[in-house]
């Protein structure tokens, strides 16, 4: 390490031990997504009735909580300033109002036909 | 002292391209949001096969997903090697990263191989066409990412990225990343909740 390098070590928090971890926990969140799914398609194992209705919220409990991981730590979010963290929360927000917004749009389609075709003329 | 106190003073006070970085990466969160929300409004309205339960191979795809998770957190610590000046933790690393996505890009690139042969293209069914369009799109920008990490790591090699530069990895890193939490959220809504 030059004099130069030297210089900066001293500037940025030495943080892989932290990075380790996160990385085992994110490791740890995929092998329960993947268990969550096998459990629910295995008729007779524990908690497979459980899981066949609750599949789908388990997994987006845990994909949420290995979004925020990287986005908090990897993407050093947890340590940057309210611009950076307000671009991608307001970012996010939209994308999801956007998922949402569609989801209820082609689910509740046929309803809205109904409602709508007879003060239209359109059905 | 911070890592932007190495940079040009701005009005925000974070360098303008990692405000940039971050601005594009919160539109491309929309971009994303856009082909979800496709693929989840056609879920299960295909009218023929094959079908996203009959294709699926899970434990290869479980197999991509570690990859790539496993490359963010590679990333990160080649980002503290550079900033730290640890050249050989920043280029190691490096190198991990750069493998672990073209083994991710492989794998696509088999899956969607054997995909054909069982007879889902685009134009089959709607899983296809939204199959193909989501998960083609995740698998173009890791590539662009490969590549750009590649350019990184030359870089690296001939000894141009001091830790004073260390701002032009940490751009390509966070696009990396971004890279990596569309996948997690890719992953669960595609293939483990699948009909």
């Amino acid at each position: 390490m030059d004099s130069t390098a030297q210089a900066h070590a001293h500037t940025f928090p030495e943080r892989a031990g932290e990075y380790v971890r996160i990385g085992l926990i994110l490791f740890v969140l995929t092998a329960l997504e993947v268990g969550a799914y096998e459990l629910a398609h295995r008729p007779g194992v524990p908690l497979h009735d459980f899981l066949q209705v609750w599949l789908i919220p388990v997994l987006i409990v845990l994909s949420a909580i290995k979004f925020a991981l990287v986005a908090l730590f990897y993407m050093h979010l947890k340590w940057d300033g309210p611009l950076l963290k307000g671009i991608f929360s307001f970012s996010l927000f939209l994308a999801t109002f956007v998922i949402l917004a569609l989801l209820a749009l082609f689910i509740y389609q046929g309803k809205f036909s109904a409602m709508i075709g007879p003060l239209t003329g359109v059905t | 002292m911070d890592a932007h106190a190495l940079h040009p003073a701005t009005s925000t006070g974070i360098p303008n391209r990692k405000l940039a970085i971050w601005t594009f990466i919160g539109s491309e969160c929309l971009f994303f949001a856009s082909l979800i929300s496709v693929y989840l409004v056609y879920r299960g309205k295909s009218l023929v096969g094959p079908y996203p339960a009959e294709i699926f191979e899970i434990p290869l795809v479980t197999v991509g997903t570690a990859l790539l998770l496993f490359s963010s957190l590679f990333v990160v610590l080649a980002l503290n090697g550079c900033e730290q000046g640890n050249r050989k933790k920043f280029l190691g690393w490096l190198a991990m990263t750069i493998l672990c996505g073209i083994f991710f890009i492989g794998m696509q690139v088999y899956e969607f191989t054997h995909f054909y042969h069982e007879g889902l293209t685009m134009q089959k069914n709607l899983f296809g066409a939204s199959f193909f369009t989501l998960t083609g799109f995740h698998g173009t920008h890791v590539t662009i990412g490969v590549i750009w990490l590649i350019s990184i790591f030359i870089e690296g090699v001939r000894g141009h990225v001091p830790p004073a530069k260390a701002l032009n990895f940490e751009m390509s890193a966070l696009y990396w990343h971004f890279v990596d939490v569309v996948w997690i959220v890719i992953f669960p809504v595609v293939y483990l909740m699948n009909k």
